[in-house]
């Protein structure tokens, strides 16, 4: 097929990536989203994963420049490469949607996530979660005798392996953000 | 100050000031609590035609008929609560047959937003999936530039449906009216032309192809006159046979001599052979709906194919395809065209020559036949006696859903764009009666005939009214089975001939029906007395509720049945036993 000598995206929608695009594996992406900031346009892009039966594992939403009127949503989501370039390609054809960005098919990017714990407890399970989160890089942002508020940001692996550890110290709530997520580089 | 302020006007008169700077003539509507300022000031002009509908629905799809046969925007006015309810039908009907309208409804005042008020529904909540924009506009001085922008919208890129809400207070208060030449670019701005490398890559391959096949949908139609002109010079150019989707008729004259006729679940066979059998495919603006495709695993198998569509999420959303061009069909063609003469107007004559002598095998096949009779009307021969009896006229045809739809396309004959209105995608009964009357406000002196099932046909009969009143003399063709013939013919096939709630009982008489709207009623069941009758309706100068009396248990053929590919086509009553398994049968 190569021979037909078509540049690699010189279509918005190539179907010579170099990916095989009949793979039935289920990948992880992560698209960033820049939409007009107004009202119901994320009710919209909801809307489209639920309406097509598309997985949302997480989102985030602010706007992201006042100037410009624009939003930012970082959906992570889940299927094979050919339901991925459905979402990306319903996602453009939206009419108050300016830009998609797939950030795990552009390159390398950073994933964040701010999650905060609630662990209760006494004696050594308290003393060891402390001990826990600073291993982990957790910040104390509230504590009472009984018990700690645990703030931390990381990747989501490293958000669910924290939790893991809280659970048998006295873990009791979780509340967290969603994954905020940048290409790496310019 | 006061020099600013020139252009100051109630919301009101800035959505009739709107419409008229769009160049709207005439909007389908019905009144009520939340559009009356709006309705005062249709009152108050006489650019704008109004037409009085009876029922929502039937506003939305006559916004359609009109746009589909004009190639402009269609246009409805419909009161809060019911009124945007009954209109979501025609809006997913036009979202997802591409037919560019703009809808305004009213809504409660915005300090009343949320309260439950009387005729209060989330409108452009419940109408979000089924638009391709909708606007809940708060603030006067933004109205006019959200109506701009919702044109913009409707026919840019793939056209579509969208709403605009406007609560009543918003219609009463007053602010600057912004003119179509100071409205806001829109940042949607979908791109038309393809990619010059792609479109190369294409003309490469139909320059060897053996078995080549244009297969053509409604995006031709969508993109204007011009496109439909582009498309008939290439494939006169390259000698290469076409086929159409259901949306796609007239593009391509039925007339012409590489026409094979329409593809699909009640395609031709020629047609459906020719795509299961090519070795090269050039889609020029269709989506390879499941109609179209049968068993996506099997569709054919051995060509490489080319997509030619303005929307990206329709390529490879079903089918891979080898060469993808994003644009507008009229530019790519233009280009295709271009670039195709530039390098020497090369086609494959030998392979082509094979090809040709194929599909003249395919043809011989003759699968629209049907076996006649001379005490009952056949469908099939009503709808050949009125193509015959209409050729030549200045004709535009709408159909409702089912049985006769599928005859109509089969039977008559589409020479120009616009001319074929038909609900493709969603399927929707009682489009056609609608439809007919839209077109004919558009066309008023055309004949203009809604090819429709007595079942279908009840489902917006009480826009006879709106046909009287305006003087709209659309003829309804009723092929008048007294069955859901299509909910019959799959229960024949598929659930052991048990014919479940699928007839027609208590039927209205239709000649007193017509004459209860004013109009004219004909009623006809002998096959000798059926010319004289059409000739009659063509003649009445006002509506007529045509009653054809048809067989009652005639089947639709050639049909490929769910679930199976192109080749397995069934011809005739013969080739139906027992050929559709249980995993065609969960397909609808």
């Amino acid at each position: 097929m190569s021979a037909l000598n078509i540049k690699r995206g010189s279509t918005s929608h190539s179907a010579y990536d170099l990916r095989d695009p009949n793979a039935e594996v289920i990948e992880s992406h992560t698209l960033a989203i820049l939409v007009e900031n107004e009202p119901g346009v994320l009710a919209r892009v909801i809307g489209l994963f639920s309406g097509r039966g598309y997985n949302i594992e997480s989102l985030t939403v602010a706007e992201t420049d006042h100037a410009r009127h624009l939003s930012r949503i970082t959906i992570v989501t889940s299927g094979t490469p050919q339901v991925i370039d459905q979402i990306e390609a319903q996602l453009r054809r939206m009419v108050p949607v300016h830009d998609v960005h797939d950030l795990t098919a552009e390159g390398p990017s950073v994933q964040r996530e701010l999650a905060l714990f609630k662990v209760a407890g006494k004696g050594e399970a308290r003393i060891e979660a402390l001990r826990l989160a600073e291993i982990f890089r957790a910040h104390v942002v509230d504590s009472t005798l009984e018990s700690f508020v645990f703030e931390m940001t990381g990747t989501p692996e490293k958000i669910d392996s924290f939790a893991d550890l809280m659970r048998p110290l006295g873990l009791k709530e979780i509340a967290r953000t969603g994954v905020a997520a940048l290409s790496r580089g310019v | 100050m006061a020099k600013a302020m020139s252009g100051a006007m109630t919301g009101a008169r800035m959505v009739v000031q709107a419409l008229k700077d769009q160049g709207v003539d005439v909007v389908f509507g019905y009144p009520g609590g939340a559009v009356l300022p709006i309705y005062d000031e249709i009152f108050l002009q006489n650019d704008i035609r109004h037409i009085l509908v009876r029922h929502e629905q039937g506003a939305i799809h006559m916004a359609e008929g009109y746009a589909r046969s004009t190639g402009k925007v269609g246009v409805a006015l419909v009161t809060s609560g019911p009124g945007a309810t009954n209109a979501v039908t025609g809006l997913t009907d036009a979202l997802l047959d591409s037919i560019p309208i703009v809808v305004l409804s009213g809504q409660v005042p915005t300090f009343m937003i949320g309260t439950d008020g009387f005729q209060e529904a989330d409108t452009v909540g419940i109408t979000r999936p089924c638009t391709k924009m909708n606007w809940l506009v708060k603030d006067t001085a933004k109205l006019a530039d959200t109506i701009h922008q919702a044109f913009h919208v409707a026919k840019s890129g793939r056209p579509g449906p969208v709403l605009v809400d406007i609560p009543k207070d918003v219609q009463f208060a007053t602010a600057e009216y912004t003119p179509v030449q100071r409205a806001r670019t829109s940042h949607y701005q979908p791109r038309l032309k393809g990619d010059i490398d792609a479109i190369t890559a294409m003309v490469e391959m139909l320059e060897t192809a053996e078995r080549p096949v244009f297969y053509t949908g409604g995006g031709v139609i969508n993109s204007g006159s011009g496109a439909s002109q582009l498309l008939r010079e290439f494939v006169e150019a390259t000698g290469f046979p076409i086929t159409s989707t259901l949306m796609g008729l007239g593009a391509y004259p039925a007339s012409g001599k590489n026409w094979l006729g329409m593809l699909g679940m009640h395609g031709l066979y020629e047609a459906n052979l020719a795509m299961h059998g090519c070795d090269l495919m050039i889609n020029v603006g269709a989506r390879f709906d499941d109609r179209i495709t049968g068993r996506i695993k099997d569709f054919s198998p051995h060509s490489r194919k080319v997509h030619i569509d303005i929307d990206a999420s329709s390529i490879n959303k079903v089918i891979r395809v080898d060469v993808p061009i994003l644009g507008d069909v009229g530019h790519v063609l233009e280009d295709a065209l271009r670039i195709w003469k530039a390098r020497g107007r090369k086609v494959n004559k030998e392979g082509l020559a094979k090809w040709w002598k194929q599909i003249a095998e395919w043809r011989a096949v003759n699968c629209l036949d049907y076996k006649g009779s001379t005490k009952v009307i056949k469908p099939q021969y009503a709808l050949q006696r009125l193509e015959a009896l209409t050729k030549g006229m200045d004709r535009y045809i709408t159909t409702e859903v089912g049985q006769h739809q599928m005859w109509a396309a089969q039977f008559l004959g589409f020479e120009a764009p616009n001319r074929w209105m038909t609900s493709g995608g969603l399927g929707t009964m009682g489009y056609g009666l609608p439809a007919s009357i839209g077109v004919q406000i558009a066309h008023p002196e055309a004949l203009v005939i809604n090819v429709a099932g007595e079942a279908s046909w009840l489902m917006n009969m009480q826009e006879m009214g709106t046909a009287m009143q305006f003087r709209a003399p659309v003829k309804q063709f009723i092929l008048n089975n007294e069955r859901l013939g299509m909910v019959r013919q799959w229960q024949e096939l598929l659930h052991g001939e048990r014919y479940s709630q699928s007839w027609s009982e208590s039927l209205p008489d239709f000649v007193k029906l017509a004459e209860a709207f004013g109009c004219k009623g004909i009623k006809v069941s002998d096959p000798a007395d059926l010319d004289d009758a059409i000739l009659e309706m063509i003649r009445y100068d006002g509506p007529v509720i045509f009653d054809c009396l048809v067989e009652k248990h005639e089947n639709c053929f050639p049909m490929i049945p769910s679930g199976k590919p192109h080749n397995e086509m069934l011809l005739g009553e013969a080739d139906t036993q027992g050929v559709i398994k249980a995993a065609g049968a969960v397909l609808v």
